[in-house]
């Protein structure tokens, strides 16, 4: 295995693209390193992405906030504007894991690692963000929910890695929350998790919204019927209701000890109820 | 396995290793230069036995490879004590009985080190999320909290040295 450190994005494009065996990118190895040391996976190179400048900076854009793939979860919760604005992603990549994993656990490398029970990508499909995506043929925009195809597969092609995410530019009255069940109170894997952005206007209704399952199907899930439920009402009980039953019919999760079938559909339900009344309450604040 | 040429810094000092690409920098440590202060107790990221400090964030060294170490600032809990001076952490953990096996101890002493350095009067709220990923199979926690408390109160200065 060779150790390689690129300090451009066009070196790392070059390293994987011209790799002829396995190529791996490593962001805050989180995941990469406890596969790599359980003989899970044997690379013939591995990319490290954190001596490449431009993927170390979280960047106001005209469109958006820029999160670079060498971000962590710590620094990303460390910067002001993206708290404010993205509440709801900043709170999912700051449950990842412990105080030291959130010192190098990135949202990118959250995204790439594919699982179903990633914290951060329900609340990032939520807030419609884009993947940018460098590789030998040039850079392309993809939307998060696109990026992974199953548990532990992604679209990206050979020589093509994640080099940043874009949260998009908000409208007035627009916030985010993200909520998960674990068994603990800390360092578990979501049983079930759940983000919701939604927008209101001046008079409290909601005018836009969409919900993001995690861990309840062998992929994220983005659920219409519950952005529907919610969408023109001001979140009173009974849309709140009918938003819960969207999610718990949309959710397809596995039986495990853990959680039953019957459990987590119903926590769904419960966990969106709870995430959409926070996003409301947030998103009057942003009038 | 190709090995790669390290120049680094730790707890202050201009250090050398060579390892290999896939090596951790927990068993550079150990292993190549014999600072076995920071203990393995799952190598997955779990137990926080082998938290160090790596331009200026805890992390668990058992997930960084030696190789990521180049050019970097490391802190270890060998760089905690001034010579035969322990930090005010260390003796409050001492005096409060804040270890049994002592396992656990280095990557907590590491670990409250940041948060002290960050917040100088933590909730016990803060502490217990804080230390979240520093398993203890001892003491029940509690008297690791008291001393993290009882040290932080020291070092800004409401009590004298314990
Ligand atoms: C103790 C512990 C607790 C954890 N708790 C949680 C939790 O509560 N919630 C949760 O969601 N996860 C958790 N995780 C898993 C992990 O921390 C997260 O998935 C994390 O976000 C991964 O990010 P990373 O930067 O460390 O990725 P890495 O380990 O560096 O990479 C992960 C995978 O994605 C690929 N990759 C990384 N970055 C890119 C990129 N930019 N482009 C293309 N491919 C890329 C890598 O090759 C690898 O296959 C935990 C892990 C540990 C060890
Ligand atoms: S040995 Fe590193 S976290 Fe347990
Ligand atoms: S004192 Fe034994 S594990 Fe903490």
């Amino acid at each position: 295995m060779r150790y390689e450190s690129p300090t451009t994005v066009e070196a790392a494009v070059t390293l994987l693209a011209n790799e002829a065996g396995k190529a791996h990118i490593l962001a805050g190895g989180t995941d990469l390193l406890v596969r790599l040391r359980s003989g899970f996976i044997e690379p013939d190179l591995i990319v490290d992405l954190k001596r490449i400048d431009a993927l170390k900076s979280i960047t106001m854009e005209s469109d958006g906030l820029r999160v670079g793939a060498a971000v962590p979860s710590a620094m990303l919760n460390e910067h002001a504007d993206a708290v404010a604005g993205w509440p709801g992603v900043c709170e999912a990549a700051i449950l990842i894991g412990s105080t030291q994993v959130q010192g190098r656990a990135t949202i990118s490398g959250n995204l790439c690692n594919a699982s179903p029970a990633a914290d951060s990508v329900p609340a990032m499909v939520a807030a419609r963000a884009i993947a940018r995506i460098s590789g030998p043929q040039g850079m392309r925009d993809v939307p998060v929910e696109e990026i992974a195809t199953g548990p532990g597969k992604t679209s990206l092609a050979k020589g093509e890695f994640v080099d940043s995410i874009l949260l998009p530019k908000r409208a007035p009255g627009t916030s985010d929350a993200y909520l998960r069940f674990i068994p603990r109170t800390e360092m578990d894997i979501a049983v079930v998790g759940v983000g919701i952005c939604v927008t209101v206007d001046k008079t409290g209704t909601c005018t836009a919204a969409r919900v993001a399952l995690g861990a309840v199907a062998a992929k994220i899930l983005v659920v219409e019927a519950a952005a529907q439920a919610l969408i023109g009402t001001k979140g009173d009980e009974a849309a709140l209701n009918a938003l819960a039953a969207a999610c718990s019919a949309a959710a397809t999760p596995i039986d495990d000890k853990r959680g039953t079938v019957a459990f987590r559909k119903e926590i769904a339900g419960t966990l969106a109820k709870r995430a959409a009344k926070i996003a409301l309450s947030r998103a009057e604040k942003n009038l | 396995m190709s090995q790669v040429h390290v120049t680094t810094k730790i707890n202050g000092d201009s250090t050398e290793y060579l390892c290999d690409a896939d090596e951790t920098l927990l068993d550079v440590l150990r292993d190549r230069l014999q600072m076995t202060g920071s203990k393995e107790g799952c190598g997955t990221g779990d137990c926080g036995a082998c938290t160090i400090i790596l331009d200026g964030r805890p992390v668990c060294s058992c997930l960084v490879l030696g190789a990521e170490a180049e050019g970097r600032s490391v802190e270890t809990i060998e760089g905690m004590a001034n010579g035969e001076e322990l930090h005010p952490l260390q003796r409050h953990f001492l005096n409060g009985a804040a270890l049994q096996c002592g396992i656990c101890t280095p990557g907590i002493l590491v670990a409250a080190k940041a948060l002290l350095a960050q917040n100088a009067n933590p909730s016990e709220t803060e502490i217990r999320y804080w230390l979240a990923g520093n398993l203890c199979r001892c003491t029940g926690y509690d008297k690791i909290i008291r001393a993290v408390q009882s040290a932080a109160a020291e070092m800004r200065g409401e009590t004298h040295a314990a």
